[in-house]
């Protein structure tokens, strides 16, 4: 392997390398730096050398010794474990995706590290503590998805990373160690924070430290605080912080019981107190957190409604009556997450408004197969009609029409990402009671930026026709409960030329439409299967045709065994440079 | 331009899905492939649509992983949503202004509005009185609750039975209070005025 720490030496080979590393420096997207490394030989060292920002897309791609070997000079490293549909309980817990080899692989390489962003991995205590222990520069931690640590963990990344700009735990499970982990921080000085988000942190946070690091941390622009932390207490963060770009407000309901140091709490119980609160913090663009929200208290966040960006209203159980006197405000927004407790009514209000939205996601608050449907295709039809720049979209609704979707198609061609999901398994078009084929069909034959797809509903192989004959920028697709036969997984494989990520679940897809695929699989990140109809034969024929595929086979029970002809619970495969991993549990096989 | 199917809200007799407005949206032909997997209700759904005693489908058993919500989603919401609770009594918060903590009543022991306000006196030890229009407010405190739609109601006004399943919570507020409350919903947008 080339060397790549030489030191400079004007020699008219390594004064254009030199230019060349400095040129590169100012190259910051990976594409283009995978491309200039491709070039030759003297530009793959440049490149590595110049290489400050790793992106690691799947942990088991390759050994954290060829990350280091190659890039030497790193100052920021992302890594992604777990596939997504873990999320819904489709892996067994001690699947993988250990953060363990990658900071011992680390410590050593890169003594200048000083952010580390990690999503869906398995994080211990003890690798918190390696990171504050092994990173004198360390500035930033980002954790979205991750499981495996505690406040003890985070107790120790506080108190030893004096430089810690950024702590964000975005959706991670934390257990609770009982530690005090806000106490944590350094006593005495300013503190050089400039975001510290824990909304996801399930247990109490001692306020008084929490007030005190706030008052102490001048730079602080990001706060996203937990449930346990109250209307009344929000509004004294506030009052100390009132250069907060962005906030995650809580539980946004006054106490159960009270504090000992809430003097006056019952006085300070009306809107017009946390109205002025807000009023006063000028700087706000974005909004979460509502935990538990006391829908009265809402209207005090009208002073920031004109200059929000992001809202998220997603723990709120409201109806279009408390939303509405908030959002006819929120012309600016961009970003906007609700229940569905909104209503179809509810949407029509954002429609109104929400000129500029870009991204709206609507969550089920009864995510059952026969819930009462508060969203429907009305909702849908209006977004479209009203917020036509719209590029991201994710929508949970008990029913749906294909006429809806195809005039969300055809009203915002400007979609990026169309994630819709129709409750009730094979549901039909509800008032033809057709397929939703043509209702799919169109959004990926119109909307030609489309990249990301998740579909639902009743789908026969047509719509996977669609999907392969017009989805040529698809990199996701996410599939459940859908198709006729393999031939839709075949016009899948064959016709998304872009695809990256591609993760079925309980649908009739068998052997001869994975087989289909043998030609793409080494360009994708991975391939999910769960409850299909292919067979341990099958998947043994793919693993032996493409040797660098890791090709795992497991039940969700962790039980081991089975035949070779039987249907295999989950297939997981994923291409790798350094082979199968070490660290599988015992129920999974790797073929 | 309107949008909203205002006939979906619409006070009418009759039973539900047998108006005539959705069947506009209706394409030509193409019954649905016979040759899929698919589940007893989807056939009810798709046989007949003009059907209006079509009856709900059957609960499904639960799936695991679906819908695609995530646990740490479904966790949250449904620990608010236990309050309150069906069938095992009505249990709603009471607060007092002025008293440091909250209490919580079960509505379903109590037969009327006396025998509520005699309970809450008892766990408040204080005189809490029904406001009529002409003498006003018989004690410095006033009963209010919280509806279904999120407004602040006074105590008194509809059917004893009408109040029990649309209270959320109880909040005793000073009489003075009541006014501020009056003023303060006007100002916000709440479109329920109190009497």
């Amino acid at each position: 392997m080339p060397e790549s720490n030489d030191h400079f030496t004007p020699y008219p080979d390594h004064v254009l390398e030199n230019v060349l590393e400095n040129v590169l420096a100012f190259l910051h997207s990976r594409r283009d730096r995978n491309a200039v490394s491709l070039v030759c030989r003297s530009w793959y060292r440049a490149e590595a050398y110049t290489r400050s920002d790793v992106f690691i897309g799947n942990c088991y791609a390759l050994s954290p010794r060829r990350v280091t070997d190659r890039f030497t000079r790193v100052r920021s490293v992302t890594i992604k474990g777990k596939p997504r549909f873990a999320d819904f309980s489709l892996l067994p817990v001690n699947w993988g995706a250990h953060f363990t080899p990658w900071v011992s692989g680390m410590a050593n390489a890169y003594r200048t590290l000083e952010k580390i962003h990690l999503k869906r991995m398995s994080v211990t205590d003890d690798d918190l503590a390696a990171v504050a222990n092994s990173f004198p520069r360390f500035k930033e931690l980002v954790l979205v998805c991750c499981d495996g640590f505690g406040t003890a963990g985070i107790a120790a990344v506080v108190s030893r990373c004096r430089g810690l700009r950024v702590l964000e735990l975005i959706e991670d499970e934390v257990s609770d160690d009982y530690v005090d982990w806000i106490s944590c921080f350094p006593a005495d000085g300013p503190t050089n924070l400039e975001s510290l988000m824990f909304d996801c942190v399930e247990s109490p946070i001692n306020f008084e430290s929490l007030e005190n690091l706030v008052a102490r941390s001048p730079l602080l622009k990001k706060l996203g605080l937990n449930r346990f932390v109250t209307i009344g207490q929000l509004h004294r963060l506030m009052t100390r912080a009132p250069q907060l770009t962005h906030l995650g407000t809580g539980s946004f309901s006054p106490p159960e019981q009270p504090e000992q140091h809430e003097h006056h709490e019952n006085d300070n119980n009306r809107v017009s107190d946390y109205v002025s609160a807000f009023a006063s913090c000028k700087s706000v663009v974005c909004l979460s957190g509502f935990r538990e929200i006391a829908p009265e208290y809402l209207p005090a966040i009208i002073p920031v409604c004109a200059n929000l960006s992001s809202l998220n209203l997603s723990f709120a159980n409201i109806n279009a009556e408390q939303l509405k006197p908030v959002i006819r405000h929120c012309h600016k927004l961009r970003v906007f997450w609700a229940l569905d407790s909104i209503g179809d009514e509810g949407l029509q209000a954002v429609a109104e408004t929400c000129k500029d939205l870009r991204e709206l996601r609507v969550f089920p608050i009864d995510a059952t197969e026969n819930g009462e449907g508060l969203v429907s295709e009305m909702g849908l039809l209006a977004i479209s009609i009203g917020c036509r720049k719209l590029q991201s979209i994710l929508y949970f609704c008990q029913q749906m029409t294909n006429a809806a979707v195809v005039a969300m198609s055809k009203n915002c061609p400007d979609l990026v990402v169309f994630r819709l999901c129709i409750i009730g398994r094979f549901s039909p078009d509800h008032v033809t009671g057709e397929p939703m084929d043509e209702g799919f069909g169109a959004i990926v034959k119109n909307c030609k930026k489309l990249t990301r797809l998740a579909v639902s509903g009743l789908l026969t192989d047509r719509a996977f026709s669609y999907i392969g004959q017009y989805g040529k920028l698809v990199r996701t697709l996410s599939v459940a409960f859908a198709g006729d036969s393999d031939i839709g997984l075949k016009y899948v494989l064959e016709g998304c030329t872009n695809l990256q990520k591609l993760e079925i679940r309980d649908s009739p897809f068998g052997d001869s439409g994975l087989w289909s695929g043998l030609p793409r699989f080494y360009n994708m990140r991975f391939v999910w299967m769960s409850s299909c109809r292919v067979t341990r034969e099958g998947c043994l024929d793919v693993a032996r045709q493409l040797p660098r595929l890791v090709v795992e086979v497991f039940r969700r029970d962790e039980e081991e065994g089975g035949e070779k002809s039987d249907f295999v619970n989950t297939l997981y495969m994923y291409r790798s440079l350094d082979g199968p991993r070490a660290d599988a549990p015992r129920f999974v096989n790797i073929l | 331009m309107e949008l909203i199917n205002f006939e979906a809200t619409e006070l009418r007799l009759g039973l539900p899905g047998s108006t005539e407005d959705h069947r506009d949206v209706k394409s030509t032909n193409s019954p649905v492939n016979s040759n899929k997997r698919s589940s007893p209700e989807m056939d009810s759904s798709v046989s007949d649509e003009n059907d209006p005693s079509r009856s709900p489908p059957p609960t499904k058993a639960q799936v695991v992983g679906w819908p695609p919500v995530r646990s740490y989603r479904k966790n949250i919401l449904q620990g608010k949503k236990s309050e309150p609770e069906r069938g095992s009594g009505i249990y709603v918060k009471v607060s007092m202004d002025g008293a440091p903590y909250l209490r919580k009543v079960d509505l379903k022991v109590y037969k009327s509005y006396g025998e509520l306000l005699k309970g809450l006196q008892a766990m408040f030890k204080c005189i809490i009185g029904l406001y009529s229009e002409r003498e006003g407010y018989k004690s410095e405190y006033a009963p209010t609750y919280e509806d279904k739609d999120g407004d602040w109601m006074l105590l008194g006004d509809v059917p004893w039975d009408m109040f029990l399943p649309s209270c959320k919570r109880l909040r005793i507020m000073k009489s003075s209070e009541v006014i501020e409350l009056t003023v303060s919903a006007f100002f916000f947008g709440r479109n329920k005025t109190t009497k």
